[in-house]
């Protein structure tokens, strides 16, 4: 007998199961329906309230959040931060439209890079698929469009992140993902990322930018 | 990893000796305990997340077979691979297996509880490969070769002046008279040094705090964010994940991860949740080019439709340790294996044996703290106390004690002898007490006031005082 036929085989015995067309129906229905259990007050309102609370969760998780206008203010909100913590005019993005279209030209002193990072950027500038209210956290899905490795290697994570995308809570992003890729489906990888990186493993002291980034900037556009 | 646990009380005396150590685990009451309750307060609906985490848990264990069916099915359509494993051998060949086909030579770890209890780190050296744990508390303990004393705080045990003492002996490629005083410094150089072997690594072994049986789907939750780079960067991710990690779907896993961050370290979530669904897709620009989960029941399987079933529900926050009083003062180590606390307490036995472990549901006062803490609501002091059971009925407890027990047995059962026992008691204690305290007890009660004394006792018997005041007795 294979380890799988042995290791189910014993979880089938130690359940003593009963109807087992019962169970089978118990379970596909759980997994079709997914339905959300508890969820928190906190993040039901309209527009206003989510983008209130994102703002105020995501200063409390020690992440910087500045609001545009309009998308167009990007090219220049990253120059101005690049310059406020002395770093050198470069970041590196993926080929995201929403990031590839914007007028990057306005700041002849910034070095655009594309493409996934090998570890050598200093800051990274991603698109999230939504924000998240209830906790000030974004969401990252993984793709050409933005790598992965931006989310993590450069020491500066800025996030282009739409007033109208904020989520009250995790469950609305689930549904946005099932609309995308389909029931049942995810991209390669999902990263939630709920302030800068930290570490408090040496006497309970937090610090930030363990091994991800030490500080992790969000760029709200009001497009609502 | 050797168990040490038959050793437990000899372990215990000397960590209660241990200054330093002592020093260090002053942390852990004064972080983990305020920062949970701030948390729980501050979520209305925290109480009902805990019942609802609970019941989740429940149903995910009367239904294991399928939902382990069903996840299966979707990491195979993702392009991932599953492999069954049975035993801590079984998955540390799975492993080396995948290492050395890809011609691995630095393997990186995330944070990882259950390759602790498989051993991996020594199997994979013994294999010629050179794993590199990268969560800063594990970079920690490894340099020191030794083991977590903590589930998501492995260096709890540690100061800082330790730590800044090891990265000393083991850095030598750094400037001497570098400063290394203060914890910010000490964070700086270990990311510098395991910046380099993320960048180095063939494989990444990451654990899993979940499997989404709905989507194929592993998630792991950290804060340094070692655990994603660890998983990203090289030619393949391995989790390795125990078969009672699987929940039915995402949403299932918002209610644990609301459970999860707040129980641990008291924040409202924790800083990287990822969500991994098979290898680098067409078009990825990163991502590891395989995917594969080894899904090991070492032991678990035989857990269920026992009394120690609901342990299967625990989601490793660490909670029931951190307000455990007997953690708080001997650390992680004294427990003498991967898992301390109250959960090692009822995990422990199970995994390694009664036989072996048998002191650790007894190294508890059943205050009931980790219960009332535990975000999966598992019954913590009953399971300790029905491991007390099975070491009684399979008469493992020392011959004292069991004479002794047999002895108040006996006196109890006979109400006039115990009345006249309690009296010659009560009196003599009495006669022993200065001011009111006795500060040392005679012959083979003198273990209980080595490191205490105990109040006197201030009159005649309770059974004497309730027949004075017209008291009827049984």
């Amino acid at each position: 007998m294979n380890a799988r036929d042995a290791i189910l085989g014993k979880i089938r015995r130690a359940r003593v199961v009963g109807d087992d067309a019962a169970r089978r129906a118990t379970v596909t229905d759980r997994l079709a329906a997914h339905r959300p259990g508890i969820v928190p007050a906190r993040g039901e309102g309209d527009a206003a309230h989510r983008l209130a609370l994102f703002l105020e969760m995501a200063d409390k998780v020690s992440a910087s959040t500045e609001r545009l206008a309009s998308a167009d203010d990007v090219p220049a909100a990253v120059a101005r931060y690049l310059r406020s913590k002395n770093l050198p005019q470069a970041i590196r993005r993926g080929i995201d439209p929403r990031l590839a279209g914007l007028p990057f030209d306005r700041e002849p002193q910034l070095t655009v890079a594309v493409g996934p990072s090998d570890g050598h950027d200093l800051a990274g500038l991603s698109h999230a698929f939504a924000g998240v209210a209830e906790t000030g956290t974004v969401v990252l899905v993984s793709g050409a469009d933005n790598p992965t490795t931006l989310n993590f290697l450069p020491e500066h994570h800025l996030v282009v992140v739409r007033a109208s995308e904020i989520a009250g809570n995790y469950e609305a992003v689930w549904a946005r993902v099932r609309a995308e890729w389909g029931a049942g489906e995810m991209p390669r990888a999902i990263n939630w990322i709920t302030g800068p990186s930290r570490s408090g493993d040496i006497e309970q002291t937090i610090l930030l930018g363990a091994h991800g980034p030490r500080s992790l900037h969000l760029l709200v556009v009001d497009d609502g | 990893m050797q168990v040490t646990s038959p050793a437990f009380k000899q372990n215990a005396t000397r960590a209660l000796a241990d200054v330093t150590l002592q020093k260090a685990m002053k942390n852990v009451e004064t972080g983990f305990i305020a920062k949970r309750a701030k948390a729980a307060e501050a979520l209305p609906e925290f109480e009902a997340l805990r019942d609802a985490a609970r019941d989740l848990k429940t149903h995910v264990l009367k239904h294991l077979d399928l939902y382990l069916e069903a996840y299966e099915k979707k990491v195979i359509a993702s392009g991932g691979h599953v492999h069954w494993a049975e035993s801590a051998e079984d998955a540390r060949r799975i492993v080396t297996d995948i290492c050395k086909r890809l011609g691995a030579r630095t393997v990186t770890k995330g944070k990882s509880m259950i390759t602790e209890e498989i051993a991996l780190n020594d199997h994979l050296e013994k294999e010629g490969l050179i794993p590199v744990e990268t969560d800063l508390g594990e970079y920690i303990i490894q340099l020191r070769g030794e083991h977590p004393s903590h589930i998501i705080a492995p260096a709890v045990h540690l100061t800082k002046e330790q730590v800044a003492g090891d990265f000393r002996r083991v850095h030598t490629h750094l400037d001497a008279g570098r400063d290394l005083t203060e914890p910010v410094t000490l964070l700086s150089e270990a990311r510098a040094v395991l910046r380099e072997k993320f960048l180095l690594a063939d494989v990444g072994i990451t654990g899993a705090n979940f499997l989404v049986a709905e989507t194929g789907t592993s998630i792991i939750v950290t804060n340094e964010g070692n655990g994603d780079l660890t998983q990203t960067l090289p030619k393949a991710h391995v989790v390795v994940a125990s078969i009672e990690k699987i929940v039915p779907t995402l949403e299932d896993v918002d209610t644990l991860l609301r459970v999860l961050a707040r129980s641990a370290t008291g924040q409202e979530m924790s800083v990287y949740t990822t969500f991994s669904t098979g290898p680098r897709r067409d078009g990825d620009p990163d991502g590891p080019g395989e995917y594969h989960v080894v899904l090991l029941d070492n032991g678990r399987s035989a857990m269920l439709g026992t009394e120690f079933e609901e342990m299967l529900r625990c989601i490793r926050c660490g909670a029931c340790m951190n307000h455990c009083p007997v953690y708080q003062q001997i650390g992680g180590h004294a427990y003498g294996w991967v898992y301390p606390g109250p959960m090692g307490a009822v995990l422990t036995p199970t995994l390694v044996g009664v036989d072996k472990a048998g002191h650790l549901p007894n190294a508890s006062t059943l205050c009931g703290r980790c219960e009332s803490v535990c975000p999966m609501r598992i019954p913590l002091p009953k399971m300790m106390r029905a491991w007390r059971n099975r070491e009684w009925e399979r008469a493992l407890n020392p011959a004292a004690l069991r004479t002794g027990l047999g002895l108040w047995a006996s006196v109890a059962t006979r109400p006039a002898l115990y009345r006249l026992a309690a009296r010659a008691a009560s009196l003599g204690m009495r006669l022993l007490g200065r001011g009111g305290r006795i500060a040392r007890l005679p012959f083979f009660a003198a273990g209980w006031t080595a490191n205490r004394d105990m109040p006197a006792p201030e009159g005649a018997t309770f059974m004497d005082q309730w027949k004075a005041k017209g008291g009827r007795s049984a």
